[in-house]
């Protein structure tokens, strides 16, 4: 039996360069977002969707895979560079109530988003956002659309309506499988994240981008963001930065200062 | 008083109570009575441990989809005890599938989540969780706005300690309801890797890491490991060459740790790395390359080759111990 066309969703999120100092700000603690970028960790998301759908012809069979993402207006560069590594359209939720969202409503609203696109076959997210870093969101979106998830998964295969993947944790290693729709998320291990090509470049500028508010997905102002949130955050304080301490080269008995040093500190 | 439920896992596992399971009974019980829910049976010296923690009552299922389905029926069974007890609050540990069920259980009953919990403190009723954010650059409290709080615990947020008296916990087996997409991801296989009898990464006091410098050799590292009872940590360098299994990652993408002292060998400290160990109480730090960045966040500092240094530093600490 041929296969049919799929239907794919990836989230994707526009986060703070982990490479710069991060900071949260203003009183409710929000993180400054400036100096952002497509969070790394959905590159890999996106490369297993985008591996599948070559599987069966990519976007020319009429297979489709969506980068949403959720986010300030500036989010949409996330969608764009998305658009660019292959994806064949985008969908943005935006809105300036969901600021502040925490997991709980930020899932509300991704699924309220995701059943705007139709039946969807599979969709995949990251092991995780770069700045949040709970790794909630993926399983409290497959809860709240009845999709059975398959976290963190090194590997990932499609064959017919059938996925396979592999968790590795830490004593085992477990192989899951699941039949279609359902929802992944796949680790740093899953693939090689391919970039966009000059071809690719210009070819996401005739891609379509769609916006869409808390009304467009029928959610109220007062469902997401501080309001709807379930959490709060009470109070933030910087970490002192680490300092260097005495750094010495090896003239031969490093190793014997080491254990000084050990010895010095209790830690031994 | 308020019921706050802690999940234990003994599906696959050894009948007897982990220490991250103790700590979360500790502090279960400073906020109110705990109600552990099992999933898999009851061992004897499961029910009595848990005595010793001051638990009288237990809930546990042994239905099959528990082990036969990934984390979902878990949750479904960790929610629905905490909406037949009323629970204020349910405590998980931090594991990836704790942090699952944590997601569930938030959507299930309504909940509030905070992950990554260092501390926990109750303060009149409410449950103050404290977590480091954006690779240790912040501390942070949170606290969940809804009836019932969930919270995962890192490892050694309190000191594991016995009740004021030992109980008989009344140990009742129950039967829960599987959501449809609960059994949709079944477990086909398992694959038990060999345990390397070191300590575990996010509960070793010492975490000795290698990277890129160990040029495939993890010999040094893994001794001064063992003479110091520390567990092995990798940088993603040296385990996305194969050197070492991924679950020793240590960074963002990997395990996040915060042990008395770190030891880093011919690791840079790119931030990939750094995001998993900064929050070290001290960091020791070995490297050829006096420009590493690591260099930068060690309280001690070897400029050297690790081949030469290690094990001096482990001939030294033997003689000493002699």
């Amino acid at each position: 039996m041929e296969n049919a066309a799929l239907n794919i969703v990836v989230l994707v999120k526009y986060v703070p360069d982990t490479q710069f100092d991060r900071h949260l700000t203003g009183e409710n603690h929000r993180l400054d977002r400036n100096e952002s970028i497509l969070s790394e960790l959905d590159e890999y998301a996106l490369e297993a969707a985008l591996a599948i759908t070559d599987d069966r012809g990519g976007a020319k069979a009429g297979n489709f895979v969506t980068a949403l993402t959720l986010g300030p207006a500036s989010a949409v560069a996330a969608v764009k560079k998305s658009l660019q590594i292959g994806a064949t359209s985008g969908v943005h939720v935006s809105d300036e109530a969901l600021a502040g969202s925490d997991a709980w409503s930020t899932s509300l609203a991704l699924a309220a988003a995701v059943r705007t696109l139709g039946p969807v076959d599979l969709i995949i997210t990251g092991m995780s956002s770069t700045d949040g870093e709970t790794s909630l969101v993926p399983t409290q979106l497959a809860a709240r659309l009845g999709l059975p998830a398959i976290t963190f998964a090194s590997s990932l295969e499609l064959d017919g309506t059938t996925v396979t993947a592999r968790r590795d944790g830490d004593d085992v290693s477990e192989d899951i499988q699941a039949t279609l729709p359902v929802l992944v998320s796949v680790t740093d291990q899953a693939n090689e994240p391919r970039y966009p090509n000059f071809k690719g470049i210009l070819a996401a500028k005739k891609k379509k981008i769609t916006t869409l508010s808390l009304a467009d997905i029928g959610l109220s102002a007062d469902a997401v963001g501080h309001i709807g949130s379930l959490t709060r955050v009470d109070s933030a304080a910087e970490r002192p930065a680490r300092t260097a301490g005495t750094i010495i080269t090896d003239a031969g008995d490093a190793g014997i200062q080491l254990v000084d040093f050990l010895a010095a500190q209790k830690l031994i | 008083m308020t019921a706050i439920v802690v999940f234990i896992d003994q599906i696959n596992a050894s009948g007897t109570l982990h220490s991250t399971s103790q700590q979360l009974l500790t502090l279960a019980r400073s906020a109110g009575e705990a109600v552990v829910v099992v999933a898999g049976p009851v061992s004897e010296d499961l029910a009595a441990e848990l005595g010793v923690h001051g638990v009288a009552r237990v809930l546990h299922s042994e239905q099959s989809e528990l082990a036969d389905f990934l984390i979902a029926p878990k949750a479904d069974l960790v929610a629905q005890v905490a909406a037949s007890v009323s629970a204020s609050a349910v405590l998980l540990e931090n594991s990836p599938a704790g942090k699952e069920i944590a997601a569930r259980v938030g959507v299930a009953l309504n909940a509030g989540v905070i992950t990554d919990a260092v501390t926990v403190e109750n303060q009149g009723g409410a449950l103050l969780a404290h977590k480091s954010v954006l690779a240790g650059s912040y501390m942070v409290q949170a606290q969940a706005t809804s009836a019932v709080t969930v919270i995962s615990v890192k490892s050694h947020s309190v000191e594991a300690r016995a009740a004021a008296q030992t109980v008989v916990p009344v140990v009742e087996r129950i039967e829960v309801t599987f959501g449809p997409a609960s059994l949709g991801a079944r477990i086909i296989r398992r694959t038990s890797r060999t345990a390397s009898g070191r300590p575990e990464l996010e509960d070793a006091r010492i975490v000795v890491a290698g990277g890129r410098g160990l040029d495939g050799d993890f010999g040094p590292v893994e001794e001064l490991a063992d003479v110091l009872g520390a567990a092995v940590g990798a940088s993603r360098a040296a385990t996305d060459a194969g050197w070492i299994s991924h679950a020793a990652q240590v960074g963002q993408t990997g395990k996040k740790v915060s042990p008395q002292l770190y030891i880093s060998v011919g690791i840079s400290g790119a931030i990939q790395q750094k995001a998993g160990m900064q929050t070290s109480k001290v960091i020791v730090a070995v490297n050829k390359d006096s420009e590493s960045p690591v260099f930068e966040i060690a309280d001690f500092g070897i400029v050297g080759d690790l081949f030469k240094v290690l094990p001096q530093a482990v001939e030294e600490i033997k003689r000493r111990r002699s």
